[in-house]
């Protein structure tokens, strides 16, 4: 094209005296961005190609690398800054709607950044995880309201299907199709290990991956994809996608591309077609739908399953949720806007949606409210980030926490947000052989366990600090947490003091 | 069990460690001709051209006989084998007994009877490490060294003595250089990458007279002469067995588990003949690889463990002035043949298997080529167009890559 | 006897073994100031066709081949491992010819070189198994 109106963001810089000409970069580069010049014995590389995946640089053998931010500037402009001048000059010249991947990068407010954790002193005495036991297990699902006797005075067992995880954490919805294979292998042993849940997402569960379903959440999206009586057979728990944080209001899609041999069987499509997922399912119109819905998955796995519902976070989340406690479901799971995906609509993903703190914090006040917060068990996603992240949305009224792209990063992402070229440079979010190899699952599962045994031990040691030594003690302990820098209504919201008080 | 080998070179060698794998005890007898501790005698050229010394020369180390356990007596040459009293007589009038004998007698040079030869005063062979150092003791600068022979030793001892500056010249009726291992192509090319190192050539030539310092040729040629080496080929020793009735042809004739035609008495190396399996043929396979591989399987045999070689091939790695050559195995069949003047490669096959291979040049990865021959690989499990251009292990399938370097048993 | 192992399925061909290899054989400390402007020749190598790649190095065989072919005893075996003496090696290349793997290659002085699991250099440990980033290289006892 004879304009460039798009400079490359990003500039890869080496350093001369320290490569070795080993190619690696150019060798494992998908994008095609370095390149060998025989003729001058020198590497040499095209920014425009690169996207920041890291690749290069992490596998450089003399760390001669590094992606620097071009410092190519517009006219400083508060207002038209030069990412809105570039999205403007890509729709010039595409007309078509922009894609993004992973989640909502926007500069709006994380509000796990703005509370404060409590730690005893003096009049409470905190606890030593080392010496005393601390319980990270938590189950999942209705609880019943009473304590039922029989005729003989002994306890009646009343409790509807639980799951029960070694701590407060599952991998969250992420569909064979959008990541590879090697991803969901590591996922579910790195699950089954751990003894939590992973889960498959609307692509379908892999033959290979039935004898992990103790550890698999399998998901029923509006596409329906993969869906059989088999598939809810195997896994642990059932979750219905009605929507997803990162593009709320609108389903899914999968390029033909994407659809192979493998994709095709598992999500049970014809190969190369385009895998649509509708915006809403078309048999669920109405709370009353939903219900119906959610028995006859029951009915169809002999009501030994818990059913999830996962819902985005939306601006009447409260009301939404309240209603989904009352429809059968044991578990709703909200996604807030900064979870992630594998490509959505820019505008969608960064402009839909709420803060999952928030939303969290108003389902929770709103069940208690209506007596019903023993109905479902609630997890949350949406942009978890560590395990403070973690002790904070709990003390919010959350039982359990999703994680999607704290997984992957664990796996290899380096959160360039390339997902929707399929060539993911980690082998992560691609379905090209050569790229998948990339992600191998021996190594894959270890560094997920490792994430979350550090984690385990970090939430030990907060709740320990706070005198606390079991996670049902932190549910909806909102007496633990301050806010800094928040103004009166978003305490209110959350239900917290301001730090001080 | 008192074991007697005659011959102190590479078989002897291989059969020496293969008998002690088994057996730790018994006595064994080392009967050498020469004067000399083991050495390898393809590195004489190597000495004269001064990339060696007599110390490293040596094939095994100076403690082998001690820590092998083998008493070496040097000087002695075996003249005949009384059979039925298992003795071996020697050049002294004294004797050996043996429970098993191995015969590693090698071969010696052939001297051709040219008219006028017992005239040249400065004649040499050059098989031995003593006539190395023979050679070498005559020659002055400028001394004019006529080589009998463009075979295998013939262009060693050319290159051996390249750097002394002598004036070379080759004489041989063959129309080719290494005419037993060369077809016309890459022998032009070897001929002209020596010629280039000042070694002159009369092909298709013979030497019909010799006067004490002038050769002449069969058309009359007249080529002057300091130094005369004959290096027209050499005939395996097998005296020994013929005389009392073994079975030899041109070489003593062994089976798979190196036994002569007599009961406990063997043989290996140079000195014998067996099958090579590229042409299903019986030769003369005398090579080094092919004589340690006799002599440990003699060893073996004759210490009691049955042990089979049947994988012989003629193979040879040969290299001059930097120009390497890597043969194997029977030039007949289809060909497969690409040469960009320098590298040359051809490949024979036929009936779904490898023959045989020339390589000129690059020889990189020869090894893959040889083991194709020596195992009799089905050509069809291969991605023979592949392996054609590429040696490498990647024309298998998946499966046998993974056995070969996966550890992974059938 | 540990050996070095190379998994096809996860060899990704990016040649980081090679590199490896021959930053270990220099003795070096850094890489780059071991490894620039040099061309390298390392003793493990990669074989490339369609996107299966694997890398080949010296199987240190029950019954070696070029330790019973060498003219001269530089190759010998010691301890399970094969090993050259280079002084001895006067680059007949007869090991070259019986190594059915391939494995031994020329090296810039002449002699042969092949993998010695890098028992000779500074770290004493396979280094191309450090330096492949899939975990495609094992060092490990299979029982051969």
């Amino acid at each position: 094209m004879a304009i460039n109106y798009v400079y490359p963001e990003y500039e890869i810089v080496r350093n001369y005296d320290r490569c070795i000409n080993c190619r690696v970069c150019e060798r494992q580069c998908a994008n095609e961005a370095h390149k060998y010049l025989s003729d001058y014995n020198k590497m040499t590389s095209d920014d425009s190609k690169c996207v920041n995946c890291h690749r290069c640089v992490a596998l450089c053998p003399t760390r001669a690398l590094k992606i620097v931010k071009s410092n190519h500037t517009f006219r400083e402009n508060a207002n038209w800054n030069g990412k809105s001048i570039n999205e403007i000059y890509k729709q010039a010249e595409s007309g078509g709607v922009l894609l993004s991947s992973m989640g909502n990068p926007e500069n709006y407010p994380v509000y796990f950044d703005k509370i404060l954790l409590n730690a005893s002193q003096v009049t409470n005495p905190s606890i030593d995880p080392l010496r005393e036991p601390m319980e990270t297990r938590v189950f999942l699902g209705a609880k019943p309201d009473r304590i039922e006797r029989d005729e003989n005075g002994r306890l009646k067992n009343n409790m509807p299907p639980q799951l029960k995880l070694s701590m407060p954490v599952m991998f969250s919805a992420m569909s064979y199709g959008s990541i590879s294979y090697n991803a969901h292998e590591s996922l579910a042993r790195a699950a089954a290990e751990m003894g939590i849940l992973y889960n498959t997402g609307e692509g379908g569960l892999h033959e290979d991956f039935y004898k992990y379903g103790q550890n698999t959440i399998v998901q029923v999206a509006s596409g329906r994809f993969g869906v059989h009586k088999k598939y809810l057979d195997s896994g642990a728990a059932i979750e219905i996608k009605m929507g997803q944080g990162a593009k709320p209001g609108i389903g899914g899609h999968l390029p033909g591309t994407k659809v192979g041999e493998d994709i095709s069987k598992t999500r049970m499509i014809p190969e190369g077609t385009d895998a649509i997922s509708p915006a809403p399912h078309h048999d669920i119109y109405s709370i009353e739908d939903l219900r119906q819905l959610v028995y006859s998955l029951k009915e169809a796995t002999a009501y030994k399953k818990p059913i999830i519902v996962k819902i985005a976070a939306v601006h009447n989340v409260a009301a939404i949720a309240s209603g989904i406690a009352r429809s059968g479901a044991d578990i709703i799971a909200i996604d807030g806007f900064r979870g992630g995906t594998g490509a959505a609509p820019t505008r969608i993903r960064d402009h839909v949606g709420l803060p999952i703190e928030l939303a969290l914090a108003s389902v929770d006040k709103r069940l208690r409210d209506e007596g019903i917060r023993n109905n479902v068990s609630i997890v949350v996603a949406g942009s978890i980030r560590s395990s403070a992240d973690i002790v904070k949305a709990v003390a919010l009224g959350a039982d359990c926490v999703y994680i999607g792209t704290a997984a992957l990063l664990a796996l290899g992402c380096h959160l360039c947000r390339s997902c929707q070229t399929g060539k993911c440079n980690w082998g992560i979010a691609t379905q090209r052989a050569d790229l998948v190899k990339r992600l191998n699952p021996d190594i894959g599962y270890k560094r997920l366990v490792n994430l979350l045994t550090a984690w385990k031990h970090e939430i030990k040691e907060m709740m320990g600090g706070m005198g606390i030594n079991s996670i049902e003690s932190l549910k909806g302990n909102r007496l633990m947490l301050r806010g800094v820098g928040l103004n009166e209504k978003e305490l209110e919201i959350l239900g917290i003091k301001h730090a001080g008080e | 069990m008192k074991y007697v080998i005659i011959g102190n070179s590479t078989a002897a060698i291989g059969a020496v460690e293969a008998i002690r794998k088994n057996d730790k005890e018994g006595k064994i007898v080392i009967l050498s001709k020469e004067n000399h501790h083991v050495y390898s005698r393809p590195l004489i050229s190597y000495l004269l051209l001064g990339k060696t010394t007599e110390e490293k020369m040596k094939y095994r180390k100076d403690s082998f006989y001690t820590e092998n356990k083998c008493e070496l007596k040097l000087n002695k040459t075996a003249e005949r084998i009384d059979v039925e009293n298992k003795q071996v007589i020697l050049d002294d009038g004294s004797y050996e007994s043996y429970d098993k004998l191995l015969i590693a007698t090698g071969s010696s040079p052939f001297v051709p009877p040219i008219r006028g030869l017992d005239k040249v005063k400065n004649k040499y062979t050059f098989t031995t490490l003593d006539d190395a150092k023979a050679l070498e003791s005559v020659l002055n600068e400028n001394s004019r060294v006529l080589i009998v022979g463009a075979g295998l030793i013939g262009l060693k001892c050319a290159e051996g003595i390249s750097k002394k500056k002598v004036k070379i010249t080759c004489v041989d009726l063959s129309s080719r250089v290494l005419s037993s291992i060369l077809d016309d192509e890459s022998s032009e090319i070897v001929k002209k990458h020596l010629e280039n190192n000042n070694i002159s050539f009369y092909l298709e030539h013979q030497i019909t007279e010799l006067d004490e310092d002038i050769a002449v040729l069969d058309d009359n040629t007249k080529i002057p002469f300091d130094v005369l080496v004959l290096a027209v080929g050499v005939r395996p020793n097998v005296s020994l067995i013929k005389d009392i009735g073994g079975k030899t042809n041109r070489g003593i004739i062994i089976d798979e588990r190196c036994r002569t035609s007599i009961p406990d008495i063997y043989a290996a190396g140079d000195c014998c003949e067996s099958i090579d399996i590229s042409s299903e043929e019986a030769k003369v396979m005398a090579l080094l690889p092919n004589a340690y591989m006799q002599g440990e399987c003699a060893g073996m045999n004759m210490s009691g463990v049955d042990f089979v070689f049947d994988k012989a091939i003629p193979m040879n790695a040969i290299g001059f002035f930097g120009l390497h050559i890597i043969t194997a195995g029977t030039y007949s069949g289809d060909v497969y043949f690409e040469s960009d003047g320098k590298n040359y490669k051809k490949l024979f096959y036929s009936n779904n298997k490898l023959n045989g291979f020339i390589l000129v040049g690059n020889v990189e990865k020869a090894g893959i080529y040889t083991s194709l021959i020596r195992e009799k690989t089905p050509l069809d499990t291969l991605d023979f167009e592949l392996i054609c251009k590429i040696p490498g292990l990647m024309a298998f399938s998946k499966e046998t890559r993974a056995e070969k370097l996966g550890g992974v048993r059938k | 006897m540990k050996r070095v192992y190379v998994n096809e399925k996860w060899c990704l061909g990016c040649h980081l073994c090679e590199y490896y290899c021959a930053f270990a054989s220099t003795n070096e400390t850094d890489m780059a100031k071991a490894l620039k402007d040099k061309k390298i020749n390392p003793r493990i190598r990669i074989e490339s066709n369609e996107g299966i790649n694997f890398a080949v190095s010296c199987r240190h065989c029950e019954e070696p081949l070029c330790v019973k072919g060498c003219i001269t005893g530089a190759l010998s075996k010691n301890d399970g491992i094969i090993t050259i003496d280079r002084n001895r090696c006067i680059s007949c290349y007869t090991c070259i010819l019986c190594c059915p793997y391939g494995a031994v290659s020329p090296s810039e002085d002449g002699a042969v070189q092949k993998c010695e699991l890098c028992i000779k250099t500074n770290v004493g440990t396979p280094q191309c198994v450090k330096g492949c980033p899939n975990g495609a290289i094992v060092y490990e006892e299979r029982g051969e």
